[in-house]
């Protein structure tokens, strides 16, 4: 019997949402660790048992947590996160030194094959590695190392690694996307990095043209095609074709490139889905209404999703970890919202429902697909 | 036998229901209840104070017999009462909101 179990984490705890193969009716458990910001939860592909989660708050800090039984129960792990040797400096916002300084974990990548090796990106900057299930952390330095990091600067959520994205053909090969630094890719299992953002173009910094200072928001790859990857910019929506040495607009019609999410159909490479928000001044939808918009013909031609969704009087938005998919067929698309709508389509976006509203604030979505 | 209050969120995640009492190694400063403290429950280590550093984290605070300890230095002994156990050492989490 095949099902789905929705991970969500919000700003005041966390929330397991299940349900059937046919994506219809939905048990919604939680809170879990009530009036925790929980930035991330995330299932080993390994394990599905094996879930992660961080797990903060401004007041005590970083914590983080996991579970060995879906989600039923779970046990602090290691939260000492500390950079390797001397840490150095960053750009602050205007533009002076700033000390690199922990701050939290955004995103938990757990392996494609060993459910005790787990990546974590934190802010400020970097990433870190526990091969034993979270028992400890180290970080892996390689990235930090790279050239351009004293120049990196935060964007306004912070200094945050919120993606990693690992090659299921090629352990050695991993990306990651920094804002606002931009995108990197290690191929040699994190000793060495390289930016690769060439062919983004962003007006707000000095040089449009930069190595590194792209607001990159998140990256998508569909996991037949590693060298693809499409990538949801601060504005413009874009994709590359050769593991990010050249990336091209594929912006196309939507009605505005900015955004923060972008996910890929499970089942067809070429499909993908945006939700276009009106502007980084205003974190919410063009006229007022959701839409979610999928381009099968891997981008630049983009159809509105709209079936089951508000069209009038939505002013939420959509945060850069908060859209997945489903391994079912047909393919599965979920999505939160800050408004705290998760919303489902069990038809690869035809149509949506809400299958749970008033939740705090959603900061993150990841789905497993059981069998 | 020191007693030490810790706020909500500190006790879910330390399991535990009410105050806690914890043995002292030493001189009974506010540095050495924190050992004990993350000693007896170590998933606390890192959400009062600093890894590292040991600094106190900037939305957390000391209070014990009326007193505001958070500002002095972590080497400083509490007062007599809290050391006979007559008076908890609190750990509180800043107000906020609006």
């Amino acid at each position: 019997m095949s099902g789905v179990r929705v991970l969500v984490g919000t700003r005041k705890g966390a929330f397991v949402i299940t349900s059937d193969g046919t994506r219809k009716r939905w048990d919604v458990g939680g809170p879990h660790f009530g009036g925790w910001e929980m930035y991330h939860i995330k299932g080993s592909p390994a394990d599905p048992n094996r879930i992660y989660a961080s797990q903060s708050t401004s007041w005590f800090g970083q914590t983080m947590q996991r579970s060995d039984d879906g989600g039923k129960s779970w046990q602090p792990v290691a939260n000492k996160f500390v950079y390797d040797g001397v840490p150095g400096t960053h750009q602050w916002y205007d533009g002076t030194p700033h000390p690199w300084e922990f701050k939290r974990v955004w995103h938990l990548e757990p392996s494609l094959t060993d459910p005790d090796l787990v990546y974590a990106g934190v802010e400020d900057a970097a990433i870190f590695r526990s091969t034993d299930a979270g028992m400890s952390w180290a970080e892996m330095p390689g990235l930090r190392g790279h050239g351009s990091g004293p120049r990196w600067q935060p964007g306004a959520g912070g200094l945050c690694l919120h993606t990693i994205l690992l090659d299921p053909n090629n352990p050695q090969r991993m990306f990651i996307a920094i804002s606002a630094a931009g995108a990197f890719r290690t191929d040699d299992g994190g000793e060495t990095w390289q930016a690769i953002n060439q062919g983004l173009r962003s007006q707000y910094i000095p040089d449009p043209n930069a190595e590194v200072g792209h607001c990159v928001h998140r990256i998508a790859m569909h996991r037949s095609r590693p060298d693809t990857l499409f990538m949801q910019k601060h504005w413009d929506v874009m994709r590359t074709d050769n593991a990010g040495d050249r990336w091209t607009e594929i912006s196309g019609n939507l009605p505005s490139d900015f955004g923060f999410v972008i996910d890929v159909h499970a089942h067809e490479p070429e499909t993908i889905y945006v939700v276009p928000i009106k502007s980084d001044s205003e974190h919410y939808p063009v006229d007022g209404a959701l839409r979610v918009y999928r381009s099968r013909t891997g981008g630049n031609e983009w159809e509105p999703l709209t079936n089951g969704l508000p069209q009038q009087n939505c002013y939420v938005n959509v945060l850069r970890d908060s859209m997945s998919v489903d391994r079912l067929d047909p393919c599965g698309v979920y999505f939160g919202t800050t408004g705290g709508q998760v919303y489902a389509s069990n038809d690869g976006g035809d149509s949506w429902s809400a299958i749970v509203r008033d939740l705090p604030p959603v900061l993150s979505v990841e789905v497993q697909t059981l069998s | 036998m020191i007693r030490v209050v810790l706020p909500p969120h500190l006790k879910v995640l330390a399991h535990v229901q009410n105050e806690v009492v914890l043995d002292v190694d030493g001189p009974p400063t506010i540095a050495s209840i924190l050992d004990a403290v993350e000693g007896q429950y170590p998933m606390l280590a890192g959400t009062i104070r600093d890894h590292v550093t040991h600094k106190r984290r900037p939305f957390v605070r000391f209070f014990a017999c009326e007193e505001d300890l958070s500002h002095v230095s972590a080497d400083t002994i509490v007062p007599a009462a809290v050391v006979a156990g007559k008076e908890p050492f609190l750990i509180i989490g800043a107000l906020a909101g609006g």
